[in-house]
């Protein structure tokens, strides 16, 4: 194909400024479906990404447009991941464009996630064009939006296209952009093949689905690959592209194309993002630049709330793995929740996400132990591990020092907050690095966090304080030595594993009698007296009692009426069903969860 | 008791009455045992507290509530003619709110229709405000022959809080003339942890019955349930450790002044010379003995079937009223079948929540009613009604609880018994004795 023909690119976005609807409204307008065949977004076709208003598994989708020159071009639209969870992803499907259209809502204006997700974009060398959605809504103000890109970002934005995705106003005007604005790709196509991988998605008659750029050279049927950081290969059977919402087979991809290849491959681990592809036959010299293997950063432990369900969540893990790669679990035991799983996520959306599609498509009831993240722990005989689940913390005497992950931060936020979230960046060990006002009325917060700071609730703390208008974006820095130790919650006496966290010091006295109170709260009372400690090292630091009743029985019980009896009997064993058993207390699941979200108790 | 009777027959050297005894005890012998309840749900007007089924309505009502009743006795006792009537009840409600002759009518029909048990236990519930003398005299004259006061305290400020009718001076009459009308087994019913209710005040209430020398006290502690007033209402309660203290004391000064605690709310006084004072009656529901419910909404258990009869006024009047004088009772009374179980005809709009017990819910009721009582159950006789051995079927929770100190066995002198501390939670107990 004629490469001059083609546009690779993608969209990005805050999230809720528009994306997926414009992405639907462009597919519209190059005629591929009728407004029948629409499903309302089809880029989006997972349930809770609806719910949520967020994408998670990248996509793609090509467009055939015939434009005012009166040719036809080629547009592969590459949908990317909305959160900061998915970066890496993020990345990978930036680096498979040329260029990136910039949807900010006329409303809203530049948010923080606007940024970093421009300057990401711009890492890649995409040429980005502007796009002001939204300016039929009576609180738009487009003009001020244009000059902000211009002032913030740096960006041309003037004549950027007015337009209402919602209400298909402009649509022509951004797809002439597409043309106009985003550079056509320009590789060789009498190289050898030189793909990327941006996705991957598991078919049960296909196997693996590889989703690639092609920059260089071609790609057929029959041909053999090499995937270059893993080292396999594999035959292809099947090359085509992105039709919306279906695969359409062709005969060849060549550079420039984007689309999609299957090689009867089992194991998604086998194409990971981010690699390269080659021919076997004829492999390029060097892999294109970029690859790293994902590794999760937050840790928790998934539990069956019905012991019972155990292989029925196995299952259901193996099955949401074919699809993502970035989700680890290995089998794990815990004390007080009995047989289940420690998982890995991206982040703490991806953790909610994956939690989320269990209970959902699997009709799970799951129990989740707090998150919890990497640590480097360095031991006295001078090995370093990783800890991934508080239980596992060696003695302390055994350990030379801890290092803690920390993320570099940035919140925008408008400036009657700033106080409020200074402060709260502060009670969260934050590191103050820089305030930069980019207009009168906002400014971006700069801070280094510790990341076990912001994946418990610091989202919903930092709406909570400014009212919603706040927003933040974080990436990994590094490892950072840390005063760090595993606080131990003990339920009538016994350690209860599911409710250990490492913390640091200075936080474990607050964190540990909030704790106690919340589980005060939650733990019924018993025929004995319960207590809940929270403890550091074998030392209590902070303790709340469970009374114990003293009476449950129904005196009166008249008339030979025993049906009724039977049922208030029946009524609280099936409440006690519900509950955990940790020593002789019984622990609803409730307790589990509600440590987590210790900062709405304020 | 039997057995000393019939010596004193022989004694007395009176064949006719020996004949006519054994006649009787021989009939008794190869009838089965049933009780009756009989249910007159009308009221003066209903206490704040109570959530059982009575109301108050016109007189016209009543009687016709009762020409209602008195023809369910009588189609049921065909029935249930091979069984013998052990004991009666009337409660309510307040049984002697209504005109004391359609108590005596009622009466009279199950002596008539039904097979009695000598020494039948025949009791009524009585109000104080009025259980009037005559009433009480003709209920002695009608064979009645043991009376329940619902006293509930002697403080007039609580009774007024508890919404009840009567006072301090009414019950101490009624009592009065209880005795002087004849009776010699009279149960009182008081209750602690009531609203704004201190411990000596309770005490006194204690003290001034056991003077009395009932020969049964109830002492139960108030419930508030939901759909009654007390529900809604913004109540001063004795907190649980009053509660209890309230409840232990109770026992301790019951005991103290002979009395002997047989079920978790029940005292009897301790008799030398009688078998016991121990509410027949009350005891067959935890034993799980035959009980025909008659009456509005009343609760049956026959031969291992569970159900009760429509809570429906009108419906209930309307069912008899249509059959009255017909031969169609079988139409409208169950009849048990060849294997003891219940056949429901399409008629049948009487009985509701029939229940077949299979042997699941025998066993989980055999535990959780028999674990009321102080003495507990017995695992032999769990071993011969069941045919498989307690331990194989509840060693996990039996074990548990032992350990925790709330149940007690022995196999040698075979019973299961809640301990003092484990009839303070027996609700925690009894629910782990239900089978999943």
């Amino acid at each position: 194909m004629d490469q001059s023909k083609i546009r690779n690119f993608c969209i990005v976005a805050h999230i809720d400024h528009g994306k997926s609807t414009l992405a639907d409204r462009m597919i519209e307008k190059t005629g591929v479906l009728t407004s029948r065949e629409m499903q309302n977004q089809v880029l989006d076709n997972m349930d809770i990404e609806r719910e949520r208003g967020i994408t998670i598994k990248s996509q793609a989708v090509r467009m055939i447009y015939k434009a005012k020159d009166g040719q036809e071009y080629t547009f592969n639209m590459i949908d990317t991941p909305g959160h900061v969870d998915f970066g890496y992803e993020v990345s990978r499907s930036l680096a498979a464009c040329d260029g990136a259209i910039l949807v900010v809502d006329a409303t809203q204006g530049v948010e923080a996630q606007t940024l970093a997700n421009v300057y990401m974009a711009l890492d890649h060398d995409l040429d980005v064009f502007p796009v002001i959605n939204k300016i039929d809504l009576p609180s738009a103000q487009p003009q001020e939006v244009k000059d902000e890109i211009e002032d913030v970002i740096g960006i041309e934005a003037q004549d950027a296209p007015l337009i209402s995705a919602k209400n298909g106003i402009g649509i022509e005007e951004v797809l002439e952009a597409v043309v106009k604005k985003i550079p056509a790709p320009n590789g060789d196509v009498s190289a050898p093949l030189k793909a990327l991988i941006f996705d991957s998605i598991y078919d049960s008659y296909r196997g693996v689905i590889v989703f690639v750029r092609v920059r260089d050279g071609f790609i057929k049927k029959g041909m053999k690959v090499r995937f270059m950081a893993t080292g396999s290969e594999a035959e292809v059977v099947e090359v085509g592209y992105f039709g919306p919402g279906r695969f359409i087979a062709s005969d060849e991809l060549s550079a420039g194309d984007v689309g999609y290849f299957t090689a009867s491959i089992k194991n998604i681990q086998d194409t990971r993002v981010g690699d390269t592809v080659t021919d076997c036959a004829n492999p390029c010299e060097e892999a294109l630049p970029g690859y790293k293997k994902v590794m999760p950063m937050v840790y928790c432990g998934l539990y069956p709330a019905d012991s019972a369900h155990y292989s029925d969540l196995r299952d259901a893990l193996e099955k949401l793995q074919l699809n993502d790669a970035s989700l680890f679990y290995e089998p794990e035991t815990s004390q007080a929740l009995g047989f289940g799983f420690r998982a890995g996520f991206l982040g703490l959306l991806h953790l909610e996400v994956i939690q989320e599609r269990l209970e959902r498509e699997y009709d799970l009831n799951l129990v989740t132990t707090a998150p919890s993240v990497v640590y480097k722990v360095h031991k006295t005989n001078g090995t370093v591990f990783d800890l991934t689940n508080p239980t596992n913390l060696p003695d302390p005497s055994e350990i030379e020092y801890m290092e803690e992950p920390i993320v570099n931060g940035e919140i925008m936020v408008t400036t009657d907050y700033v106080g409020a979230i200074m402060q709260l960046c502060q009670e969260r060990r934050g590191k103050y690095l820089s305030t930069d006002y980019i207009e009168q009325t906002r400014a971006i917060l700069k801070y280094e966090l510790p990341l076990n700071e912001i994946i418990y609730d610091f989202f919903d703390a930092l709406k909570s304080r400014s009212r919603g208008y706040a927003s933040f974006d974080y990436e990994l820095k590094g490892y950072e030595r840390s005063e760090l130790v595993k606080l131990d919650i003990l339920i009538n006496r016994e350690e209860v594993d599911a409710l250990s966290f490492i913390v640091h010091k200075d936080g474990a006295y607050e964190r540990g009698r909030k704790m106690c109170e919340k589980l005060k709260d939650e733990i019924p009372r018993h025929m004995f007296e319960i207590p809940i400690q929270a403890s550091v090292s074998g030392k209590v630091i902070a303790r709340e009692t469970v009374k114990a009743y003293r009476k449950d029985v129904l005196a009166k019980c008249y008339g030979g009426d025993i049906s009724r009896k039977k049922k208030l009997l029946e009524k609280q064993k099936e409440g006690k069903k519900k509950m955990r058993q940790i020593g002789n207390v019984e622990v609803p699941q409730s307790a589990f969860l509600s440590v987590l979200k210790l900062d709405n108790t304020d | 008791m039997l057995k000393f009777r019939s010596q004193h027959s022989l004694v007395s050297s009176n064949l006719t009455i020996q004949t006519k005894e054994m006649i009787q005890r021989k009939n008794n012998d190869t009838c089965k045992e049933i009780s009756l309840y009989v249910h007159v749900p009308f009221c003066v007007k209903k206490c704040l507290y109570c959530d059982f089924l009575s109301f108050n309505c016109e007189k016209k009502n009543i009687e016709r509530y009762f020409e209602a009743l008195i023809t369910e006795i009588v189609g049921a006792s065909k029935v249930y003619k091979d069984y013998s009537v052990k004991s009666v009840f009337f409660g309510g409600g307040t049984p002697s709110f209504v005109d004391s002759g359609l108590i005596c009518m009622a009466l009279s029909t199950i002596k008539e229709s039904f097979c009695m048990k000598k020494n039948a236990e025949i009791s009524i519930e009585v109000n104080p405000a009025s259980a009037i003398f005559d009433k009480l005299t003709a209920y002695k004259k009608a064979g009645i022959n043991r009376i329940s006061i619902g006293a509930q305290s002697l403080n007039d400020e609580e009774l007024k809080k508890l919404g009840r009718v009567h006072n301090k001076e009414m019950f101490l009459e009624t009592y009065e003339n209880a005795r002087k009308a004849g009776f010699e087994n009279i149960n009182v019913d008081i209750m602690s942890a009531l609203p704004d209710q201190s411990f000596d005040s309770y005490m006194s209430t204690l003290n001034r019955i056991v003077a009395l020398k009932p020969q049964h006290i109830s002492a139960y502690s108030l419930i508030i349930e939901e759909g009654t007033p007390f529900y809604n209402m913004d109540l001063h309660l004795p907190d649980e450790e009053l509660d209890r203290k309230m409840y232990h004391a109770t026992k301790a000064f019951l005991a103290e002044q002979g009395y002997h605690r047989y079920e978790i709310s029940n005292y009897a006084l301790n008799s030398p010379e009688k078998e016991t004072f121990e509410c027949w009656h009350n005891k067959v529901y935890w034993k799980r003995g035959n009980y025909l419910g008659l009456g509005l909404g009343a609760a049956s258990m026959v031969e291992n079937v569970r159900w009760n009869n429509t809570s429906d006024f009108d419906k209930y009047i309307t069912i008899f009223e249509q059959v009255r004088n017909t031969d169609i009772f079988h139409d409208v009374i169950n009849e048990p079948s060849a294997e003891g179980k219940l056949k429901q005809t399409e008629k049948d709009v009487l009985h509701e929540n029939i229940e077949f017990l299979d042997k699941k819910s025998r066993m989980e009721e055999f535990m959780f009613l028999g674990l009321r009582l102080i003495e507990g159950i017995s695992i032999k006789e769990f071993k011969d009604v069941f045919n498989c051995d307690i331990f194989e079927i509840y060693g996990p929770v039996i074990n548990k609880y032992t350990d925790m100190g709330l149940l007690e066995y022995s196999i040698d002198e075979d019973y299961l018994r809640l301990t003092e501390k484990g009839l303070d939670v027996s609700n925690t107990v009894m629910a782990d004795f239900l089978i999943d």
